[in-house]
């Protein structure tokens, strides 16, 4: 929901239900990234209510539009945080398993070694 | 007349590239801006943004340091503490699980009564993909895709010695519910407390893998000879706002990376002093040669900032500790509903899926 003005609609609040300072702070920082942004702030008006409060305030385009953007940029962001973080895991997994291979070689080596040595006669 | 030379010079040039133009904040700024100070008087730091968006698709870097089953810790590098902290937030709150929700007590002759007994059952964790359910709503029936269905019966003989029932003594009813609903009229199928239509260990996601307890050794009770429990425990999905025990985490926790240096050398007797002063092992010594000893930064990464080392006053000045802004140590700790990998794609999936439902509002 917004609350803004009709003669000037470069400053307005967006009221989100059931959200709280999980997604408020993120877009608060994406908000303040913009260079429109002049003001860029969120509020939860009372703890019992599951509603926060974004003000949104811009050097002249509509507050919507730079909301708008802000959402479009976070998700842009968490796409971003997903791709890195699956390829940081999958290389992760691929170097343990060369680790793990390597000394199961090694070990087998080692084995081989051990075997081909007579022991007994030390 | 204006030459050549100078014609070629006034179309590159560029008003930045002048020496005396600065570019960006002086270095000793820009340490500040990023970077948290520790000092012995706690003061209060100024707060701000740290991240510039522009660098953000370029800088942000992950580093697995170690990845288990059911932990995982990561480095988390270039990114702002509102998306560590909002990853953090949903974790713990708002990823789904599966958690025992209806306990349908059929006989209870054991010490622990009813309601502590279906308490102690929900805080179970269970190992099933969250995935694969859909949230049962409150007119929906419970049927095999929003319920999971559990019986437990369990009695200690007499002439025995007390008896323990184990999370290993759950077994999974992929039919469903078993317990008959008294009022069922006797002409038609009995009536039970779900309807299931087909059995689930009959769809393809669970018929190699049973649905189980992620830990099979969790005590549930104990019973004296002659004492009996038998029950039908009903889980459904949920997230962690609404109860705990659907936390898909032990805990998830972030902190930010460390930063030691020393000021200046610290050598000798002050080397060793430090050395032994600091509970983490965060310094060591080099040797010089000739006798000599200094106090070098060996790992940074273990100090908690506990300030040992400041309360020391020849040490007080030469040693700088404080925090970097945008580097993050994050941990999960998964209770085995899902690999802790899992869990923070989940969790910036979620995130992902408010912005869009805040998009399509407006």
């Amino acid at each position: 929901m917004e609350h803004g003005s009709i003669t000037n609609n470069s400053h307005a609040t967006f009221t989100l239900t059931e959200e709280d300072h999980t997604l408020a702070n993120a877009v608060r920082f994406v908000l303040n990234q913009d260079p429109r942004v002049t003001v860029g702030a969120y509020t939860i008006p009372h703890p019992s209510h599951e509603k926060v409060n974004i003000r949104v305030q811009t050097t002249g385009d509509p507050a919507s539009e730079v909301f708008k953007d802000a959402c479009q940029e976070l998700m842009q962001i968490n796409r971003h945080v997903r791709s890195v973080f699956d390829k940081a895991v999958t290389a992760y997994k691929a170097e343990e398993e060369r680790k793990a291979k390597e000394a199961e070689e090694e070990l087998k080596r080692q084995r081989e070694l051990f075997g081909s040595m007579d022991i007994e006669s030390n | 007349m204006v030459t050549k030379e100078e014609k070629r010079f006034a179309k590159n040039f560029n008003i930045n590239d002048l020496p005396d133009v600065p570019a960006g904040l002086p270095p000793h700024l820009k340490h500040q801006q990023a970077r948290v100070v520790s000092k012995n008087n706690a003061s209060a730091n100024a707060e701000g943004d740290n991240v510039q968006l522009g660098n953000f698709y370029e800088d942000f870097k992950v580093d697995v340091i170690s990845l288990t089953e059911r932990d995982m810790q990561f480095d988390m590098i270039g990114i702002d503490s509102a998306f560590a902290n909002a990853f953090r937030r949903i974790l713990i709150a708002e990823v789904p699980t599966m958690a025992i929700e209806k306990v349908l007590i059929a006989n209870n002759t054991s010490v622990i009564i009813d309601e502590v007994l279906a308490h102690r059952m929900g805080l179970i964790p269970i190992a099933a993909d969250p995935r694969l359910f859909e949230y049962l709503s409150e007119n929906d029936q419970p049927n095999e895709k929003n319920t999971i269905v559990f019986k437990l019966h369990v009695k200690c003989p007499r002439n025995r010695p007390r008896h323990k029932v184990l999370t290993s003594d759950l077994k999974w009813l992929p039919n469903g519910s078993e317990l008959l609903r008294e009022y069922g009229n006797s002409t038609s199928k009995p009536k039970t407390y779900t309807s299931f239509s087909c059995s689930q260990d009959s769809l393809p996601e669970f018929a190699d893998n049973p649905i189980a307890p992620s830990d099979l050794d969790i005590l549930i009770a104990k019973l004296a000879p002659g004492q009996e429990i038998e029950l039908e425990a009903h889980a459904v999905k949920g997230i962690g706002k609404t109860h705990a025990k659907w936390s898909p985490v032990a805990t998830a926790w972030y902190r930010m990376h460390p930063e030691v240096v020393l000021r200046g050398e610290v050598e000798d007797e002050l080397a060793e002093r430090l050395v032994k002063v600091c509970p983490q092992n965060v310094f060591d010594i080099e040797d010089m040669g000739k006798g000599k000893k200094r106090a070098t930064v060996a790992q940074p990464r273990k100090c908690t900032l506990c300030m040992e080392c400041k309360r020391d006053n020849d040490l007080l000045e030469l040693v700088d500790l404080g925090s970097v802004k945008n580097h993050f140590i994050f941990n999960i700790e998964s209770t085995g509903s899902l690999p802790p990998e899992v869990l923070f794609t989940e969790a910036v999936k979620i995130l992902e899926a408010k912005c869009e439902t805040v998009l399509e509002d407006f």
